[in-house]
């Protein structure tokens, strides 16, 4: 019945989003076939999401940043493809929120999705240094997590570029409650030795809370954070390449080809 | 009614907007106050139903996790004053205009015209009283040019009961739509008034020369065949002027002069641009065979490879940027992005690159009238260029900033665009283009309003009292990403002929200049869209608005093309044709109120006559280095701030975005050295890369602008190669800010000025051509000049010279920190006595010297056996050696790689040179290199290099000079010296 036996990632672009080449790049590189579609496209078509098992918004500036980051897009895939998306995550289908993707997927109310509701319970906002910044962190998997998107990694160090990812949860129960059910995924590290970060800055680079990089619904199959998988593909990446021995593959490669084994085992091969 | 909605961090939760606020306040102004908070407030003024207004309130302006919101009612609690800002009529609010998108998926419904969201923020201020609240207001958090503000007591805040504070920023003015005549049959004195009076920065040859048309007696036929009027209209007038701007037209480097050199002897000179910029790149085109397009296009085109061009370009904000900082900013870099966007069939943007010169931001004398502090310039300049170019999503990878005093009369903004478009699109050459007689004329992206309007002709004067507040525009970069993506789409699917983008003089310029392919173009004015009501059809035309791009479009395409930009949300509106008729016509309201011959139009400019001469060099005293502690010495000279490193402004840009990120601006063990050149991959799967780097060297120009032009290509050539790029794949692209050179009652220096102007054109033609570097591109601003009342500030001449490489192997690329304990330490290139002008010098005090010359001809071949030395796996670590000399590249490559190093500079003295030359001069050609033990050998063999000492795994850092320490630090007592002055 499937001609292509590939996972069909979706890469959302338009409207300030700008990380949508490297990501689709890495969804291609990781065995997918990854096609990147306008927001208006799959509004006016929203049971294109049907064919796809996966659905990435990337990184970028979405509206600008302008009244919160992630906020109008946020609103404007709730009212436009609010039906659409439930049934997507429905089926058990993955969806990856990267950067401004995550914090979409934040205000949405996608994640962490606790109850299977479109509800806000977490924040990502302005990080404690006021600032937008590029650099490089060390991040650590929590081993109990379900998350799909992290199989094969422990620790991971990619770069952040943000001014708002510093992670609020609505209060100490929804934090707890995300704790236990391994939902807090990744969370910034040590860059010395190992251990979490423990709010240290520039190794949490905004003061998230419980040093949380990304996070997932209870299922794993929803997955958002603030660093960049997709720009570490590649050894030349890396910031210190030129005086270390790095696998030629960069280490940000390995959370997508996790989520695509995931998808081509459990969505595609049960189906056939 | 308008509808106000408050928005503040819910109280006891940390407000890091707040906070930074207060920094800053303490900061910059020295007042430490208790506490600030900020509340954004959003203004809707559009007819809402109460469920509206609530819904827009709790699902679209707060987040339910941190914030607190209240519709017409106030927030703010425990304070002494607030300070509430907002903008000017007109100013463009990017935040606003997104609301305004997000209201409308909210409410489901579109606003209606004249509808908008207004945004403001509301500062509240505790431990100040209300003169201190006024003055931060006015000095920090308000520019009077573009924002309006108040201040209010709690009982004043009360009273207003959560009304408005300020009035809607709501366009009002309205200027007559009538097209008038202008009398030009009036005495010399009187036109020249007539050129002030309109701002149209035109002299009295000029204005003769359009007088002349006038009276030509077939103009005058052709004009009532039309049914125009015998005298110019006003939009012919502003076209004119703006066509023939110094900023559009280059008229000083089109001009003819009469240069009387250093020996007396008087020579013509038949254009610089003709007889330098120009010839370099022919000549060196005899031997590089990659260039594809160059100096006709909005940026020069070469080959990146078999697939793809690569296009560079960088231009400057000057102006702008001096009046209001971060929206002059923004607009330069969103700008040239969009030069590269209308370069070729349009490119793919993929770096930015930012070089921006200032006074000290420590700087504690007297501020002249209309001049901004230069602390509160660089904080602007640089967050524009940052949410410019974050926004847009496009890496910046290479940059420095630049201090001399004299730029405390205008900053310089320069912003740097790379891009890559397919060898060929939709079947066709991708650099070559065409609009064809026929063919529809375009504008795609944002609407015209007032702003930028004499942009163009403002640019071309110096800063003065009158300088118009309209010449300010602020980018909008959401909008135009939206219309770049929407772009590169129509592109590859062929939907138009010609492309090009809206800078300087708007429509009028970006058409006049694609109507000469065909050879004509009628526009309908009335059919633009507006931002708001009330522009006379001159100023539609002229308004330098931004985010536009104007394409032809041919008639059988246009269904197409303008259905995909409604799919995209990015207005494009057919506002005329192109045409054979020889003329450039305007109509509004379906009648004729202009047209102007097109080849007078470009053609018709009068070229300048003008004369230049060196003033008679005054002596300068040799500089003498007496007593010192070289230790203190290296500390100061690594904390000056042309030295010290300037990572907290470089980290806040996005450097990695699109994934081709391979050598970062900060490099090393720690990330924080400083590298040399900016190098992408840009092209998945492919190891070709693109380096990038610049040189700058104002400091030289007082001294030597023949060396200040030549120590800046070198500069920017060393960084390149210092990476491993190879001599014969360098473009070059100059970027020219003079202070007017043309002599004048205001200008008396002007001829010395022009004089410096030629030598600088000498050494860069001298200098490329010796190192084989084609100009690509290039711009001039030639009126850096600031003049109030007595007080004239007119800038150093400064060139920044971009250079970039493609490289055949990003894999072979080299760091400049150091790698391993026990590597050997090197010195490439000839140091010589040439401390004039360097930042030892500066720091010290010391005055006069000697610039340092370039003697291009031995870096050629230096060049060549480095970059083939990198090739061959020998080099571990390169640094080029330029501000601070020797002493701060060895510094900065010990503490990159977190090693200490031991250096003993006796073979650089063996022929008398003192320690403080080896250690501080600024010769040119010189390299840092490390080289592990075990190829020493090998790379000695190579090239001439002077073994100077190594790296040591303890992290101390000594030189030694005739058998006596004169360096003992640390490379973290170091490296804290370099970072402490502009950590911020």
């Amino acid at each position: 019945m499937v001609t292509d036996m590939k996972p069909q990632a979706l890469i959302l672009t338009g409207f300030g989003i700008n990380c949508d080449a490297e990501t689709a790049q890495a969804f291609e590189r990781a065995g997918a076939s990854a096609e990147r579609v306008h927001l208006n496209d799959l509004a006016a078509d929203p049971a294109m999401l049907e064919r796809f098992q996966i659905l990435a918004v990337p990184g970028g500036f979405s509206f600008g940043d302008d009244v919160a980051s992630g906020r109008i897009l946020a609103n404007r895939l709730r009212y436009r493809l609010g039906e659409a998306l439930q049934g997507f995550v429905a089926e058990g289908k993955l969806a990856i929120g990267i950067c401004n993707g995550f914090q979409v997927l934040v205000k949405l109310g996608m994640l962490p999705f606790s109850d299977g509701a479109f509800r806000q319970d977490v924040t990502v906002t302005h990080n404690d240094s006021g600032r937008f910044e590029d650099r490089w962190v060390a991040l650590e998997r929590d081993p109990a997590t379900p998350c799909v998107w992290l199989h094969g990694i422990e620790r991971i160090e990619l770069p952040i570029r943000h001014g708002e990812g510093k992670f609020i949860p609505r209060d100490d129960a929804t934090l707890a409650a995300l704790q236990a059910g391994g939902q807090i995924a990744l969370r910034y590290a040590s860059r010395q030795g190992s251990g979490p970060a423990r709010g240290a800055y520039p190794d949490n680079p905004n003061g998230s809370t419980d040093d949380v990089a990304g996070i997932c619904d209870p299922s794993g199959r929803i997955f958002g954070l603030m660093p960049h998988p997709e720009a570490y593909l590649d050894r030349l990446n890396h910031p210190r390449w030129t005086r270390e021995d790095l696998p030629e593959e960069g280490a940000g490669l390995q959370l997508f080809r996790s989520a695509v084994d995931f998808a081509a085992k459990e969505l595609i091969g049960a189906k056939v | 009614m308008a509808e106000r909605i408050e928005v503040a961090i819910q109280p006891g939760r940390k407000d890091p907007a707040g906070l930074a606020v207060k920094q800053r306040i303490a900061d910059d102004l020295g007042i430490h106050i208790a506490d600030a908070r900020v509340i954004e407030i959003f203004t809707i003024d559009a007819a809402l139903a109460p469920d509206e207004l609530e819904r827009a309130r709790t699902e679209l302006f707060t987040d339910p996790i941190i914030q607190e919101s209240a519709a017409n009612r106030a927030l703010a609690r425990d304070f002494d004053y607030v300070v509430e800002v907002g903008f000017r009529p007109g100013v463009t609010d990017n935040v606003g205009r997104s609301a305004a998108e997000g209201l409308r998926d909210t409410i489901g419904r579109d606003l209606q015209d004249g509808e908008a969201v207004y945004t403001a923020q509301q500062y509240v201020l505790q431990g100040v009283d209300q003169s201190t609240a006024e003055h931060i207001a006015r000095k920090l958090l308000a520019n009077d040019l573009i924002e309006q503000w108040t201040v209010k007591s709690p009982d004043e805040l009360a009273a207003i009961a959560g009304g408005p504070l300020l009035g809607l920023p709501v366009v009002t003015d309205r200027s007559d739509p009538a097209v008038h005549e202008i009398e030009l049959e009036i005495p010399d004195t009187a036109l020249e008034a007539l050129s002030r009076d309109m701002m149209l920065a035109l002299d009295l040859r000029e204005m003769q020369a359009i007088q002349g048309y006038y009276r030509d007696a077939a103009v005058q036929a052709v004009r009532k065949e039309a049914g125009l009027p015998a005298k110019p209209t006003d939009i012919e007038l502003e076209i004119l002027a703006q066509t023939w701007s110094e900023h559009c037209k280059h008229k000083i480097f089109a001009a003819t002069i009469e240069y009387t050199d250093p020996e007396g002897k008087t020579r013509t000179i038949d254009g610089l641009f003709k007889n330098y910029v120009k010839a370099t790149t022919d000549e060196v085109a005899k031997r590089v065979d990659w260039l594809v397009s160059v100096f006709h296009d909005n940026a020069g085109l070469i080959r990146f490879d078999d697939d793809y061009l690569f296009a560079l370009k960088a231009e400057t904000h000057n102006s702008p940027s001096a009046l209001d900082p971060y929206g002059g900013a923004m607009t330069g870099i969103v700008g040239v992005n969009r030069d590269i966007l209308g370069a070729g069939m349009g490119c793919k943007c993929i770096f930015n690159t930012d070089v921006f010169c200032f006074a000290s931001p420590f700087h504690e004398g007297e501020i002249p009238a209309r001049l901004l502090h230069p602390r509160r310039v660089l904080r602007g300049v640089h967050r524009g260029v940052k949410d410019g170019g974050n926004e847009s999503g496009i890496p910046d990878i290479n940059g420095a900033i630049v201090f001399h005093e004299r730029f405390l009369g205008k900053p310089l903004v320069f912003c740097g665009t790379g891009g890559l478009i397919p060898t060929t699109v939709d079947g066709k050459p991708s650099h070559e283009k065409e609009a064809l007689p026929g063919d529809l004329i375009v504008m795609a992206g944002g609407r015209i309003g007032k702003d930028g309007i004499h942009g163009a002709t403002f640019s071309s004067e110096e800063l003065h009292e009158g300088s118009p507040a309209t010449a300010v525009q602020i980018g909008d970069p959401i909008t135009q990403k939206k219309m770049a993506d929407f772009i590169l789409e129509a592109r590859d699917l062929g939907l138009y002929n010609n492309i090009t983008d809206n800078g300087a003089g708007g429509l009028s310029s970006s058409i006049g200049e694609m109507a000469n392919g065909p050879g004509g173009a009628t526009i309908h004015l009335d059919k633009c869209p507006l931002k708001y009501a009330g522009l006379a059809p001159w100023e539609i035309f002229l308004s330098e608005a931004q985010e536009r791009m104007t394409l032809a479009v041919p008639e059988e395409k246009i269904a197409a093309f303008l259905d995909l930009a409604k799919r995209r949300e990015v207005e494009a509106t057919v506002i005329g044709e192109f045409t054979d008729s020889g003329q450039l016509a305007c109509t509004y309201g379906g009648k004729l109120i202009g047209s102007l011959d097109m080849a007078f139009l470009h053609d018709g400019v009068p070229k300048m006559q003008l004369k230049a001469e060196l003033a008679p060099e005054a002596p300068q005293p040799a500089i003498v280095v007496e007593d010192n502690d070289f230790t203190e010495d290296l500390e100061a000279v690594l904390g000056s701030l042309n030295v010290c490193s300037k990572e907290s402004f470089v980290r806040m840009y996005d450097h990695e975005v699109l994934g081709q990120s391979v050598l970062k601006q900060f490099q090393g063990a720690e990330e924080d050295g400083p590298g040399n050149a900016g190098v992408i991959r840009p092209v998945p799967g492919s190891n070709k890369g693109i380096a990038v780097a610049c040189g700058i060297a104002p400091k030289y120009s007082d001294l030597d602008c023949y060396a200040m032009m030549a120590c800046s290509i070198d500069e920017a050539v060393r960084n390149l190669v210092a990476v491993g790029a190879k001599m014969g794949t360098i473009a070059g692209l100059d970027n020219f800010c003079w202070p007017d050179p043309v002599e004048s009652e205001k200008t008396p220096d002007g001829r010395h000025k022009l004089a410096q102007l030629v030598r600088c054109c000498e050494a860069l033609y001298d200098t490329c051509v010796a190192y084989d570097i084609p100009l690509i591109s290039g711009k001039d601003s030639m009126k850096n000049d600031y003049k109030i009342g007595d007080t004239k500030i007119s800038i150093p001449p400064t060139v920044l010279f971009t250079a970039a490489a493609v490289i055949d192997d990003v894999r072979k690329c080299v760091s400049m920190d150091v790698k391993r304990p026990g590597d050997v330490v090197y010195v490439l290139g000839e140091t010589r006595d040439e401390l004039g002008g360097s930042e030892y010098a500066t720091v010290k005090g010391l005055a006069g010297g000697r610039a340092p010359q370039v003697d291009a001809k031995a870096n050629r071949k230096r060049y060549e056996q480095l970059a083939q030395a990198i090739d061959a796996g020998l080099v571990a670590s390169c640094h080029d050696i330029s501000d601070g000399g020797l002493a701060a590249a060895l510094a900065e490559s010990a503490f990159g790689g977190g090693y200490g190093m031991e250096i003993d500079i006796a073979p650089l003295c063996a022929d008398g040179l003192s320690a403080a030359a080896a250690l501080y001069s600024e010769s040119q050609g010189r390299f840092v290199v490390t080289v592990a033990e075990d190829k020493a050998a090998a790379f000695e063999a190579a090239l001439a290099a002077t073994r100077i000492g190594t790296v040591t795994a303890a992290s101390t850092f000594t030189v030694t000079a005739s058998k006596t320490s004169i360096v003992s630090s640390d490379i973290s007592t170091l490296k804290a010296a370099w970072q402490e002055p502009l950590q911020w």
